[in-house]
């Protein structure tokens, strides 16, 4: 008899096999460039985390929300506060402790989305983004007074040994990562993850369920707040190695946003997917434009082409796949598996 | 009738007193009472717009009547909400279909155990023991009830891809997986063929008869209204015209005249 309940089936299984011979193996062994750490795969980890909590909100609970990088904001400076008058707290807790501090931010913006939805929603959580820029750059505290308006991120140290090789810091972006990335797809596909599809798809039912709406969409924005902050807090970290608000602009929430959405929403790996195509593409094209035209095309003019790409790529898939690329990449699993099938039978 | 009932029709389970609906100017529900046995099935007719769905709403806590209170287990619900409501043990399905679309047939039914589902969702993203256990009872029930409305083939499909009579299978079984001990159906039947029709009063009985969960449903067919329930209120402008069982409906002549009389 076929198991009724599994948690993870065989395939996950594969698949999670695949992953980690992948990025624990065969990523260390035959990426040796620094650039390749620095300004893709660790950019892409944390940025896929925090996609990963626009889409708790956005693509299973179904609330348009704009304002992740104002979490990851709250997220990276609260680590920074942390590591600088809390120690004791290590790196690990501190990065707890931030996620925590963000979820508590989540919650105070999510509440809008009790009486306001679609639309009118995205613009009332518009306010965490700029209100907790605004705060950061207000009080001197956050910053600890520096006056330069960047402050140098402080090293990484867990458990007493550095972490400040790119390498180094790719295995921390990779492990928190890989940890969270279960425990999302644990929510998701649990009953908690049902409590946020059935509010996302029908409230009134869900209501009548017994699903309490306060409860369900508070929680997914505190969830997905903790995702962004923690998510922040390895961008700051990791990635840019200093912080300022200015990175953490309406511009990155954008681009979350972006990636939630070509990515599939309300899907784990969409995250994943999305993120990996809004950062690679850039520099594809670039690489295209270094190399097929020979810089013929100006820097600027490829920046633009990026735009009107994203764009016309949002339409496209708004229209003609809205469940994005991850969608696509079922179909193409699918596919594949039907042409050996079909080529097994004539032989 | 030779046939004896496991669970006896008992004491008033639902009660609606002199309730009170009117959006602005327009009256819905005019000082509506009737009230609703252990166990029964009970009818509520009535002529298009003549209140029906905005009294299953009101007692449902959709709505907030005017006036006018809604009893439950022998207690009057001061602040009635859909939540407050589903937790006493009261679920419904819903006249234009209000499943959750992009979720499977076996999603939608697990929905309904959410009651039943005490794990928060830290315990819940560790896959803590407990939580599987949990998980699995209420798989369990859910397959029950998929096999219980023949539905098992399409089970893993997303139910916005469903027909018509498929989906209103899946709303009833998600209001049984709460395993509620009253039902509201609003319009079970509506859109169905005979065939259809046929099978979801079997359901409807089977249902009634197996767990003694008590039905009210809001019905157009005649024919299958009569047959299977053992009480009808009959709704005209707001207003009860009728009440009692299935015959005396019949011989009522109000009754007749407001509704029956229009397809004789």
């Amino acid at each position: 008899m076929k198991p009724v309940f599994m948690t993870y089936t065989k395939k996950d299984l594969t698949n999670l096999g695949v992953c980690m011979v992948l990025s624990l193996i065969i990523i260390p062994t035959f990426i040796k460039t620094e650039y390749w750490y620095t300004s893709i795969l660790i950019p892409w980890l944390c940025l896929a985390l925090a996609t990963i909590g626009q889409q708790v909100v956005m693509g299973y609970t179904g609330q348009l929300a704009l304002g992740a990088a104002g979490f990851m904001a709250a997220g990276a400076f609260a680590m920074f506060n942390l590591i600088l008058r809390v120690p004791d707290l290590g790196f690990v807790g501190s990065l707890i402790v931030s996620g925590l501090i963000a979820a508590a931010f989540g919650i105070l913006f999510g509440l809008p989305s009790l009486k306001v939805r679609g639309i009118y929603l995205m613009v009332a959580t518009l306010a965490s983004q700029f209100f907790i820029i605004w705060m950061i750059d207000k009080f001197g505290w956050f910053k600890n007074y520096d006056s330069s308006g960047i402050i140098t991120a402080q090293d990484i140290v867990i458990l007493g040994k550095p972490f400040t090789t790119p390498l180094a810091m790719y295995f921390v972006c990779l492990a928190v990562t890989t940890v969270l990335t279960l425990l999302a797809m644990n929510m998701a596909r649990g009953s908690t993850g049902r409590n946020w599809m059935a509010v996302r798809d029908m409230d009134i039912a869900a209501e009548s369920m017994g699903v309490s709406l306060l409860k369900t969409k508070v929680q997914a924005f505190a969830i997905s707040a903790f995702y962004c902050g923690v998510a922040g807090a390895l961008f700051a970290f990791c990635y840019l190695k200093s912080l300022e608000p200015v990175a953490f602009d309406i511009k990155l929430s954008f681009k979350i946003l972006f990636m939630c959405i070509l990515g599939g929403l309300g899907t784990i790996n969409g995250a994943f997917i999305g993120a990996a195509f809004i950062l690679l593409f850039p520099v594809l094209l670039n690489a295209v434009g270094n190399n097929v035209f020979h810089g013929a095309i100006d820097a600027t003019i490829i920046s633009s082409i990026e735009q009107v790409i994203f764009g016309l790529l949002m339409i496209v898939f708004m229209i003609y796949e809205p469940l994005g690329m991850a969608k696509l990449w079922e179909n193409l699993k699918q596919n594949i598996k039907l042409k050996l099938t079909s080529s097994n039978k004539k032989t | 009738m030779a046939y004896e009932r496991k669970f006896k029709i008992g004491e008033p389970i639902l009660e609606v007193n002199n309730i009170s609906l009117s959006f602005g100017g327009v009256k819905a529900i005019t000082d509506t009472s009737f009230n609703v046995l252990e166990h029964e099935v009970r009818a509520i007719i009535g002529p298009n717009g003549a209140g029906k769905s905005s009294m299953l709403n009101c007692i449902n806590g959709i709505y907030k009547p005017q006036q006018g209170t809604v009893s439950f287990m022998g207690k009057e619900i001061p602040n009635i909400t859909p939540n407050i409501m589903a937790q006493m043990g009261l679920s419904r399905t819903f006249q234009n279909l209000a499943l959750f679309k992009r979720m499977s047939v076996l999603d939608n039914i697990l929905v309904g155990r959410k009651l039943h589902t005490k794990t928060n969702f830290l315990e819940v993203a560790l896959q803590l023991p407990k939580v599987k256990k949990e998980e699995k009872i209420n798989r369990d029930r859910s397959e029950e009830i998929i096999s219980f409305l023949e539905i098992e083939d399409i089970k893993d499909t997303p139910v916005g891809k469903l027909p018509y009579g498929l989906q209103k299978k899946v709303e009833l079984g998600r209001a049984l997986a709460t395993d509620s001990s009253i039902i509201l159906l609003d319009e079970p039947m509506a859109g169905m063929n005979v065939e259809e029709k046929r099978d979801m009063c079997r359901f409807i009985l089977k249902v009634n008869d197996e767990l003694g969960t008590t039905m009210v449903l809001i019905e157009h067919d005649m024919g299958v209204v009569m047959d299977i329930s053992d009480r009808v209120v009959v709704l005209d402008y707001g207003k009860v015209i009728g009440d009692g069982t299935p015959d005396e409906i019949m011989a009522n002549q109000k009754v007749i005249d407001a509704y029956l009389g229009v397809a004789h």
